[in-house]
C-alpha cells in the first residue's frame, strides 16, 4: 500500500519536524519519534527529506529505521495491542493468552483487524512483571491480563475507534 | 483539614485500575460531603497489594489493599478515612512485615512522596548529596564512590568509581554521563520505579556524576516502552532547572550540568553500552569493538560515562551519608543494598532492597510466599533474559556477584522470575535462543547465525529427533557463541539454555546429567 507521493498534511508535518530537529546533535532517531508520534508511521517517502536535511544517504536512513523495532514503515489500525511475551509473563501464561488474541482478533502478530481497529505486536518485557501477564494498548499497560480482561479491553477498543 | 488519601501514580499500580480507584475515591467523597485531598504518590513496590491505598493518620499511614474500583463504596461504609475496619486494612504500611524487613536505601523515599513534587524531595532529604559534592573536589568525589564498593547495578557489576576515575583522567573539551535507562531485562522494574517515583535522585546522581567527572552535559536514554517515565522526567528536569539544580550554575557554584532525555526505539541491545552511544549518536545499534572503552572514547567520540539507572540512583546517598555507611551493608566484594524484583509465578511479587547477602530462598518463600499458583517452585530465572535458571537445589545461594559466578549464574540487574513446575525448560531454552536471534545486532556470526541453528536443534530435540546428537550440538554451539561473541547478548545466551539443559535434562528427553563436550 504505498503511496507515491506524501500526503500534503504528512508532507507539511515532516517538514516542520526536520526544522525542530535539524541541529540537535544525534537527531535521527528523536527525529524519527517526533514524526511516528505525529502521523503514526515512518512513510519511506519520508527518507530522501530526511537524509537531505541531515546530510546523511537515504540507505542509512532506511537502516536505522529498520533496525529498530519501534518504528514502522506503514499506517497502523486505529490502536496498537502488544503482547508481552518475555519470561515474567510466560510464567503467569502469556502464551495461552496470546493464543487467544490472535483468535478473538483473527490476526497474526504484526496484522491488523480487518475493520482497521487494531494492530497486533509482540513486545518483550514492559517492566511490569510484578504483575504478569501483561499487555500495553496504545500507552496504557495493564496487568494480570486473563481472557475476560483481554475480551473487555478489546470490546471496549473496537466500540471507542 | 482534609484527610490526605495516597493512591500510586506507579504504572503497575495503573496496570491494576489504580486512576480507576482514585476517581472512585473522590466521587464517592463528594457525594457524601467528605472533605479528603488526593495525593498520587509513587509506589511502595507491594506490588501484590496494588492498589494500596494509604489514609493518613497522626498513628502513620494506614493501608488497605488491594483496592479495585468496586472495594470503595464499602470502604466508605466502613468509615476508613478515619481507621475504620475492613477486610482489606493492612495497619501502619511502614509496619508491613515485607517493608519493615527491607534495608531501602535507594528507595528511602519511595511510596512516600509524590514523584515530580520537588519540595517533598528536598523534605526526604533530598539533593544533601548534591550539597556535600559541591563542596568537594571531583578526586574526592570519585573516592567516596570508589570506597563505597558501588558496582554497576545495569549487569555488569564493574566498580563505579573505578568507571568515574578514568573519565576524569581523561582530558578533553567535552565530556558526557549517560544514563542506561534502556531496562531491557525481563522480570526487572526497579529503573521504572526510580524514573517515575523518585526522578529527583536520579538527576541528583547525574548531576553528582557530572561534578565528578567534569561533564556537563548528561543523556538519560529511555527506553521507549515506559512513556509515564518519560513525562515524570521530563517535567522533575523541568522543576529542577527552576529551582537551580540543573543549568549553566548549579546552586550558583560556577558548575553547569545540562540533562535531556532521549526515546530508544525498543531494541534490546541498545541497552549495551556501545551500542546504546550509536543509537544516540543517531545511528543503528552496532556493538562497538572495545577498546577503546566508553570512558575515553565515548558519545560522539569524548570521555562518557556510562551507567545504570540504580547505579546513579545510588551516589546522592553514599555522599549524603559517607561512604562508609553504604559499604557497611553487604558481604564479600558486594556492598550496599541491591533492588531485588520479584516476579512471575511469585504469591508476593515486589520490590526488595535488601543488603547483599539474603538467600534466593529467603526471597522466594519468606518474601514471595511462594508460588502464586500454589504449585512447587520449579525453577528460576535470575538476572533477565541471559542470566542462568536455577534450580531448587540452589536456593540456599546469597546473593552476591562471586558466589553467583561460582554456579556459573548471574545477578544482573536483580530481576527474579519463578517458575512453578508446569515449565518445560527445554521450551525456555529455545525461547533464550530465539530471543537473541530477535535482538542479536548482526555484527559478528556466532550470535547472528548461531541463535537461528539453536532454535532449528531444539526443535529437533523437542520432536525427539536424535536427541543425544542434537544435545551435542547445543553445547558445541554454545561452546561458539560463548567464546566467539563480541558482547554479552551471545556470549551469554548460553547461560539460559546451558543452565536449562544441566539442571532440567529430564525436559530436554534425557535422564542424567550429560558429560560437557
Ligand atoms: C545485551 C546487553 C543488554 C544490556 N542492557 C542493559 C540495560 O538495559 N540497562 C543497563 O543499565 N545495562 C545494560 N547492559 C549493561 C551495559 O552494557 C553496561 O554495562 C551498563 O550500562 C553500565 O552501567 P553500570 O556500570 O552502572 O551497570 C546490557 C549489556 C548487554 C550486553
Ligand atoms: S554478540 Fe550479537 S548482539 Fe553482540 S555484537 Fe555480536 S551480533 Fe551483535
Ligand atoms: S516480562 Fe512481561 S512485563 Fe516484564
Amino acid at each position: 500500500m504505498t503511496e507515491a507521493v506524501l500526503k500534503p498534511q504528512d508532507y507539511q508535518a515532516i517538514e516542520k519536524h526536520i526544522a525542530a530537529f535539524q541541529s540537535m546533535p544525534g537527531a535521527l532517531i528523536p527525529l524519527l519519534h517526533a514524526i511516528q508520534d505525529d502521523i503514526g508511521y515512518v512513510p519511506e517517502l519520508a527518507y530522501p527529506l530526511i537524509s537531505k536535511a541531515l546530510s546523511l544517504s537515504v540507505a542509512e536512513v532506511h537502516g536505522v529505521v529498520t533496525f529498530y523495532h519501534h518504528f514502522r514503515t506503514h499506517q497502523p489500525g486505529r490502536h496498537i495491542l502488544q503482547v508481552c511475551l518475555a519470561e515474567s509473563c510466560q510464567a503467569m501464561g502469556s502464551d495461552a493468552l496470546e493464543a487467544h488474541i490472535k483468535k478473538k482478533l483473527g490476526v497474526e502478530f504484526h496484522e491488523t483487524t480487518a475493520d482497521g481497529a487494531i494492530t497486533l505486536e509482540p513486545i518483550y518485557c514492559l517492566g511490569n512483571c510484578a504483575c504478569s501477564p501483561s499487555v500495553m494498548i496504545n500507552e496504557e499497560v495493564y496487568g494480570r491480563v486473563d481472557n475476560k480482561k483481554i475480551d473487555q479491553l478489546i470490546s471496549d477498543l473496537k466500540s471507542a475507534s | 483539614m482534609s484527610i490526605k488519601i495516597f493512591v500510586p501514580i506507579d504504572s503497575t499500580a495503573l496496570s491494576l485500575g489504580a486512576n480507576e480507584v482514585a476517581e472512585a475515591i473522590l466521587k464517592e467523597a463528594q457525594a457524601r460531603k467528605l472533605d479528603i485531598q488526593i495525593i498520587r504518590n509513587s509506589s511502595r513496590g507491594l506490588f501484590w497489594l496494588e492498589t494500596l491505598v494509604e489514609v493518613e493518620t497522626p498513628q502513620g499511614r494506614i493501608g488497605f489493599g488491594p483496592v479495585n474500583p468496586n472495594d470503595v463504596k464499602s470502604l466508605f461504609d466502613a468509615d476508613f478515612i478515619n481507621s475504620g475496619k475492613h477486610p482489606l486494612a493492612l495497619g501502619i504500611v511502614a509496619e508491613i512485615d515485607w517493608l519493615k524487613k527491607q534495608e531501602r536505601l535507594t528507595f528511602a523515599r519511595m511510596g512516600i512522596t509524590e514523584p515530580t513534587n520537588i519540595d517533598q524531595y528536598m523534605a526526604h532529604d533530598g539533593f544533601q548529596g548534591l550539597k556535600n559534592a559541591l563542596n568537594l573536589k571531583p578526586e574526592a568525589i570519585v573516592e567516596t564512590v570508589t570506597a563505597s564498593g558501588l558496582r554497576g547495578r545495569g549487569g555488569a557489576a564493574f566498580p563505579t568509581g573505578i568507571k568515574w576515575k578514568t573519565v576524569l583522567d581523561t582530558k578533553a573539551t567535552q565530556k558526557y554521563i549517560v544514563c542506561n535507562a534502556d531496562e531491557g531485562d525481563s522480570g526487572t522494574y526497579s529503573d521504572r520505579m526510580i524514573m517515575e517515583g523518585d526522578p529527583f535522585v536520579l538527576i541528583e546522581g547525574m548531576i553528582i556524576a557530572g561534578l565528578a567527572v567534569g561533564a556537563t552535559q548528561g543523556y538519560i536514554y529511555l527506553r521507549s516502552e515506559y512513556p509515564h517515565a518519560l513525562k515524570t522526567l521530563n517535567e522533575a528536569i523541568h522543576q529542577a532547572t527552576k529551582a537551580g539544580y540543573l543549568g549553566e550554575d548549579i546552586l550558583k557554584s560556577g558548575k553547569a550540568f545540562h540533562l535531556e532525555v532521549r526515546r530508544a526505539a525498543g531494541a534490546y541491545i541498545c541497552g549495551e553500552e556501545t551500542s546504546l552511544l550509536e543509537s544516540l549518536e543517531g545511528k543503528r545499534g552496532l556493538v562497538r569493538f572495545k577498546p577503546p572503552l566508553p570512558a575515553i572514547e565515548g558519545l560522539f567520540g569524548k570521555p562518557t560515562v556510562v551507567n545504570n539507572v540504580i547505579s546513579l540512583a545510588t551516589v546522592p546517598i553514599i555522599l549524603a551519608k559517607g561512604a562508609k555507611y553504604y559499604q557497611d551493608f553487604g558481604m564479600g566484594k558486594s556492598r550496599g543494598t541491591l533492588p531485588i524484583q520479584l516476579a512471575g509465578n511469585l504469591k508476593r511479587t515486589g520490590l526488595i532492597e535488601k543488603a547483599f547477602g539474603i538467600t534466593l530462598r529467603e526471597l522466594l518463600y519468606d518474601f514471595g510466599g511462594g508460588s502464586l499458583s500454589g504449585k512447587p517452585i520449579k525453577a528460576v530465572q535470575v538476572g533477565g533474559p541471559l542470566g542462568a535458571y536455577l534450580p531448587e537445589s540452589q536456593f540456599d545461594t546469597p546473593l552476591d556477584y562471586e558466589k553467583f559466578s561460582e554456579i556459573w549464574a548471574v545477578l544482573g540487574h536483580g530481576g527474579i522470575v519463578a517458575f512453578d513446575e508446569t515449565v518445560n525448560m527445554a521450551k525456555m531454552a529455545r525461547y533464550a535462543f530465539d530471543f537473541c536471534a530477535i535482538e542479536s545486532c548482526g555484527k559478528c556470526t556466532p550470535c547472528r547465525i548461531g541463535s537461528t541453528r539453536g532454535v532449528e536443534v531444539i526443535d529437533h530435540i523437542m520432536q525427539g529427533h536424535d536427541v543425544k546428537k542434537h544435545i551435542a550440538l547445543i553445547r558445541d554451539l554454545s561452546d561458539t557463541m560463548l567464546n566467539g561473541s563480541l558482547c554479552a547478548l551471545g556470549g551469554m545466551t548460553p547461560y539460559p539454555v546451558l543452565s536449562a539443559l544441566n539442571h532440567f535434562p529430564k525436559d530436554f528427553g534425557v535422564d542424567a546429567k550429560e558429560p560437557k563436550a
